[in-house]
C-alpha cells in the first residue's frame, strides 16, 4: 500500500533493529540524506546496510556507521579518502564487510526484485572475491554463481513522484534507485516534487508505483 | 630478429599526456568506450569529434561530456570517479544494473584501465595490494575487466623500485583472468594474449633493451 507521509521521521518509523536497509546513491548523487538522518534519529541498530560505498565525510551513512548502528556493510567500494568512520570501525573489528564487485552488487539487487534465485556471471571469476563460490564454464568462460540480495527496507531519492507512486529520477542520481525499490519489502522514497496522478508521461516513468510504499517530499 | 630496432618509434620514453594521445588515436571511430579513473581519464582530452566516440560511465550514463566547470557543476551529474561532468547531445541515463549489463554483455568496445601488474597472458591486477591491513575496495574494476571487448591498460612499465609491472604471473590479487589485450606504457606498447607478449612499438629503447627490463619473452610485432 502507498502512503504519502509528512515527515522523514514518520517515513522511517517502522524500521526495526536487525533490518537489512538498502540505501540508494553513488557518492552523494542520489543519496537520500534526509531519510538517513531520520534513520539515525529513529534509533534502529544492528543494521545490515547495502550501498555502493560505506559513507563519506561526516554525514549520512558515515554517521550511522560512526554511531555503531551498522553491523554489516554490503558494498563495492568502502575505501575512500574520506571514509574515516568506516575505516576506524573496520580496523577495530566492529563492522563486518561483504565486498561485492559493483556490477554483481547491482545484479544481485536486481535479481532479488525480479524473483531470480541466483545467476552465473563472469565477473570475479578466478579472483579472491569468488573463493568458495560455485563456478561453471558456460559458453567457454568461467562464471561464478551469485545470489540475490533482498532488503527489508529501501531508502531512495527520486526527483518526482505522482499520486500513484510512479517515479522519475534526475541524471546520474538514478543509479541504484530503481533496482533497490524493487528488491525491498518496503520502499521509502524522498522526492523533490509530488505531481498529480497523470502528471508524469507514462512513457517516461522509470520506477512504476507498484514498487513504492512511502513517499515524503523533502524541500 | 633483424627488425628488432625498426619498431622504435620515439627516441625517448612517452610522458603521460603523449601516451593518452596515442591511446586516443588508436580508438576506432564510432567506438563505445569506458575510461577508468586516474591516468585513463586523460585519454578523453585527445579524442577528436570526428572520431565520434561515445563515453560510458558505469554509474549510469552514455554520452558523457567533459568535466563540468563553473555554472555547469551539478551534483546529480557525476562520473565514476564522482567528478562533476557534462552531458552531450544524445546522452542517456540508466540504472546501475543496466549500466553493468552494458559492460558485462559485451556492448562496450574498449575500456582503458590502470594496473599494478599485467601477466604475460593478460591477467590483470589493479584493485588490491593484498596488504593485510588494507581495506579492500573493488568498485567496477572486475566488471570492466571482464566485460569490454578490448581491455587496454595504461601504466608506467616499472614500479618506483624499478620492477617490471609486466610479469610472468601476477603476485597481487587478480582483477580478471586473461582479459587484457593491450598495454600502453612509457617505454612500449605490448599486445597480450594466450600466445604471450608481442611488442608493437618501443619508445626510447630498442626491443633488446626492453627485454632486459621485462621478465617474460618478448617478440616484435610482425
Amino acid at each position: 500500500m502507498l502512503n504519502f507521509v509528512d515527515s522523514v521521521n514518520e517515513a522511517v518509523a517502522g524500521i526495526k533493529d536487525g533490518s537489512t536497509v538498502m540505501i540508494g546513491g553513488f557518492g552523494n548523487a542520489g543519496q537520500p540524506f534526509e531519510l538517513i538522518d531520520a534513520l539515525m534519529d529513529c534509533g534502529a541498530k544492528d543494521l545490515t546496510v547495502v550501498n555502493n560505498n560505506a559513507g563519506q565525510g561526516d554525514q549520512g551513512l558515515a554517521l550511522l556507521i560512526k554511531e555503531g548502528r551498522v553491523r554489516k556493510m554490503i558494498c563495492s567500494f568502502p575505501r575512500q579518502s574520506d571514509s574515516w568512520h568506516f575505516d576506524a570501525k573496520f580496523h577495530a573489528g566492529e563492522i563486518e564487510l561483504e565486498l561485492v564487485p559493483q556490477g554483481n552488487l547491482a545484479e544481485r539487487i536486481r535479481a532479488a526484485g525480479a524473483g531470480i534465485g541466483g545467476f552465473f556471471t563472469p565477473t570475479g571469476y578466478g579472483t579472491m572475491l569468488a573463493e568458495g563460490k560455485e563456478t561453471r564454464i558456460i559458453d567457454g568462460r568461467g562464471q561464478v554463481f551469485e545470489t540475490p540480495i533482498h532488503g527489508d527496507v529501501a531508502l531512495i531519492k527520486a526527483l518526482k513522484a505522482d499520486g500513484v507512486g510512479n517515479l522519475v529520477y534526475r541524471k546520474t542520481a538514478r543509479n541504484f534507485g530503481p533496482i533497490m525499490a524493487a528488491a525491498a519489502k518496503h520502499t521509502v522514497v524522498q522526492v523533490s516534487e509530488i505531481v498529480p496522478t497523470g502528471g508524469l508521461d507514462p512513457e517516461n516513468v522509470v520506477t512504476p508505483g507498484i514498487y513504492v510504499n512511502s513517499i515524503v517530499k523533502v524541500a | 630478429m633483424s627488425t628488432a630496432t625498426s619498431i622504435q618509434t620515439s627516441d625517448k620514453p612517452l610522458g603521460r599526456n603523449d601516451l593518452a594521445e596515442l591511446v586516443a588515436r588508436d580508438i576506432k571511430p564510432g567506438s563505445f568506450v569506458n575510461l577508468g579513473i586516474g591516468q585513463p581519464t586523460l585519454v578523453s582530452n585527445y579524442l577528436k569529434p570526428e572520431q565520434n566516440i561515445t563515453l560510458h560511465t558505469e554509474n549510469g550514463m552514455l554520452g558523457m561530456g567533459p568535466a563540468a566547470e563553473g555554472d555547469q557543476i551539478d551534483g546529480d551529474l557525476i562520473n565514476a570517479g564522482k567528478i562533476p561532468v557534462t552531458e552531450l547531445p544524445g546522452a542517456s541515463y540508466f540504472h546501475h544494473a543496466d549500466s553493468f549489463a552494458i559492460m558485462r554483455g559485451g556492448h562496450l568496445d574498449i575500456c582503458v584501465l590502470g594496473a599494478f601488474q599485467v601477466s604475460a597472458t593478460g591477467d590483470l591486477a589493479n584493485w588490491h595490494t593484498g596488504a593485510p591491513d588494507a581495506i579492500p575496495a573493488v568498485g567496477g574494476a572486475m566488471d570492466l575487466a571482464t566485460g569490454a571487448k578490448d581491455v587496454f591498460v595504461m601504466m608506467t612499465l616499472l614500479t618506483r623500485e624499478g620492477a617490471s609491472k609486466i610479469v610472468d604471473a601476477c603476485t597481487y590479487p587478480l582483477t580478471g583472468v586473461g582479459c587484457v589485450t593491450r598495454v600502453y606504457t612509457d617505454k612500449a606498447v605490448f599486445l597480450t594474449g594466450p600466445d604471450g607478449v608481442t611488442v608493437r612499438e618501443t619508445f626510447g629503447c630498442t626491443l633488446e633493451e626492453l627485454q632486459e627490463l621485462v621478465p617474460v619473452p618478448l617478440k616484435a610485432a610482425a
